[in-house]
């Protein structure tokens, strides 16, 4: 479903803030892969996943969704084929636009917009539906502006917009992060729902070893812009934080200081 | 100050505030919906007043002269629109460079600074002789007041569509938008390109009514524009929710704007400080939500929700 072939990026390169933050990483995903993504700060995580979503171009390498080369596609055209979700709450939705407006604007992704209705009767009940298995109570406030909902509505909202034309892949960008404990559990929870439910294709940053052990059938770790951990299948379903504490020194060659710290 | 001579200026102030209403909505376009704040205006709203004259002089009929305005100003718009897209020039300076190539494109238009057109001679829609004491199809208040009214149906038809929907959501967060797959660039563009026109269609109006065009004439517009948006919502967004009226509440702001500067005008207060005047009250004005949401703000509240100031009340 996605193959990255070697890519690279260089941010400010020539200057003293030259930073490498992919540096010829490769990655395959098979259909229906659900796969966590660990690292330290700066291990080029979201680099990732902007890289994917066209952010901005990579500098050397390819991308292929679904035998799609998307490698030179800008951010906006690339979008047909993905779902995201951001770590912001505030990113992923429209605030001065109603709930039904932002799921209408993103029940349209992918096609060209032209001068047929914004909004059409028929979509709210779809709407309402779809709104009620958040269990979120958000189907009663269909016209309500996005930006009186909290941190956790918003992400749970992003999450339906995110999939409700089926992506290709789904990209979340610790989306967990920025909520409390209950709530991210609570938005976890709904992905986990969201994903099994439509089958997809899913990448998913985590700060949270736990939850990158309890979700998803595989699980990778970056470090300085390149895998250095891939662990799937029973290996991954008998995995322990400690293992993965473990491995990480065994594979960052031991020099880190406090694992926990890095990795949270 | 005496009343008969107030209530006597009263008819000329409503059309000019009527006049500049449609210039305001133009500003509200990109200043709220796309949040971009478009310096074109201060040279397309003499561009289209100068194109508008020139063709009637050539003898042209007066509604294509106005919508031939409009698109002068529409192209304006698309060259701002493409210094800030294409080139990657930040929005205000986009706009200033446009504004200022537009001073010397304004001069050639006109061959000199100022042309101008008599009502006796010509055909005009609109003039400051017909604000009142003529047959109601010929007065100028209601004139404009048809033009704003169509102009408004088809702006909010537009904002309801999805283009429109698109539009509003690359000024609400480009982020989002372009994860939905929408093309933020040319929104903008579009957004700027329909602004700028309708600023075009006011300015053709402007040098119509007042029977010249003068390559000064927009000098300043930017700040009327945004004064007649910030009095509109101040006054009416608390009774005004739907998209239409707030267009409708930006029109009645500049009419507010007008009448307020005959009176102050009238009063015998120097009109060379007008400007100034206008710049202040309107600095205050802007201020006021950066100032709201610095002292008086829930803790914990983010800047950007609160931005918009009426528009974006967020709270958890």
């Amino acid at each position: 479903m996605l193959e990255i072939r070697n890519i690279y990026k260089t941010f400010n390169p020539g200057t003293v803030n030259e930073k490498r933050a992919l540096d010829g990483l490769s990655l395959t995903l098979e259909d229906g892969d659900f796969v966590t993504v660990i690292g330290g700060n700066g291990a080029g995580k979201s680099t990732l996943l902007n890289a994917i979503a066209g952010t901005w171009m990579v500098d050397a390498g390819q991308i292929i969704i679904d035998g799609i080369d998307v490698t030179r596609l800008p951010e906006f055209k690339r979008a047909q084929y993905l779902g995201r979700v951001f770590q912001d709450p505030m990113t992923g939705t429209a605030a001065t636009m109603g709930i039904e407006e932002n799921l209408a604007l993103a029940k349209r992704r992918g096609r060209r917009r032209t001068l047929r209705p914004g909004i059409r009767k028929s979509e709210r009940d779809e709407y309402k539906e779809l709104l009620k298995t958040l269990g979120l109570g958000l189907e009663e406030r269909l016209t309500s502006k996005v930006g009186l909902l909290s941190g956790g509505q918003r992400q749970a909202l992003t999450l339906l917009m995110a999939t409700l034309k089926k992506p290709k892949l789904l990209l979340l960008d610790e989306h967990t992060a920025a909520l409390d404990p209950k709530t991210a559990a609570k938005v976890l929870e709904t992905t986990e729902m969201i994903v099994n439910k439509n089958h997809l294709t899913t990448l998913m940053i985590t700060h949270n070893m736990r939850d990158a052990i309890a979700h998803g059938n595989r699980l990778i770790m970056l470090m300085e812009g390149n895998i250095i951990l891939d662990i799937r299948g029973e290996e991954k379903k008998k995995l322990t934080v400690e293992d993965l504490l473990h491995k990480f020194e065994e594979a960052s060659g031991g020099d880190v200081l406090d694992d926990k710290a890095i990795l949270g | 100050m005496s009343i008969p001579i107030l209530l006597n200026a009263l008819p000329g102030a409503v059309a000019q505030g009527l006049i500049w209403g449609i210039m305001a909505i133009g500003v509200y376009v990109t200043f709220r919906v796309l949040d971009i704040a478009d310096l074109t205006v201060d040279g397309t709203m003499c561009t289209g007043g100068a194109v508008c004259i020139m063709m009637m002089l050539s003898g042209h009929n007066v509604i294509v002269s106005l919508i031939v305005a409009t698109l002068a100003g529409m192209a304006a718009g698309l060259i701002t629109g493409i210094f800030h897209t294409f080139m990657g020039i930040p929005a205000i300076l986009a706009g200033i460079l446009t504004q200022l190539a537009l001073y010397s494109i304004n001069l050639k238009i006109m061959t000199k600074a100022n042309q101008s057109i008599s009502v006796d001679q010509y055909d005009l829609l609109v003039s400051l002789r017909n604000v009142r004491d003529v047959p109601l199809y010929q007065n100028t208040l209601l004139i404009v007041a048809l033009f704003i009214v169509a102009l408004i149906i088809v702006l909010y038809w537009i904002f309801g569509r999805e283009i429109g929907c698109a539009l509003r959501a690359t000024g609400c967060n480009e982020n989002m938008a372009r994860a939905q797959g929408i093309n933020t660039n040319f929104n903008k563009v579009l957004g700027l390109m329909i602004s700028n026109g309708l600023v075009g269609l006011s300015s053709a109006l402007l040098a119509q009514y007042q029977g010249f065009a003068d390559v000064n004439m927009g000098r300043g517009a930017i700040v009327i524009g945004l004064a007649a948006v910030i009095i509109g919502e101040a006054i009416f967004s608390k009774i005004f929710r739907n998209f239409a009226l707030h267009l409708l509440a930006v029109v009645l702001g500049s009419i507010i704007y007008y009448l307020v500067l005959q009176v102050v005008i009238l009063m015998g207060v120097d009109t060379d400080m007008l400007k100034l005047l206008t710049a202040v009250v309107v600095g205050i004005f802007l201020a006021i939500p950066f100032w709201k949401s610095k002292y008086f703000s829930k803790f914990g509240k983010r800047p950007q929700e609160i931005k918009r100031g009426g528009n974006t009340n967020a709270g958890n």
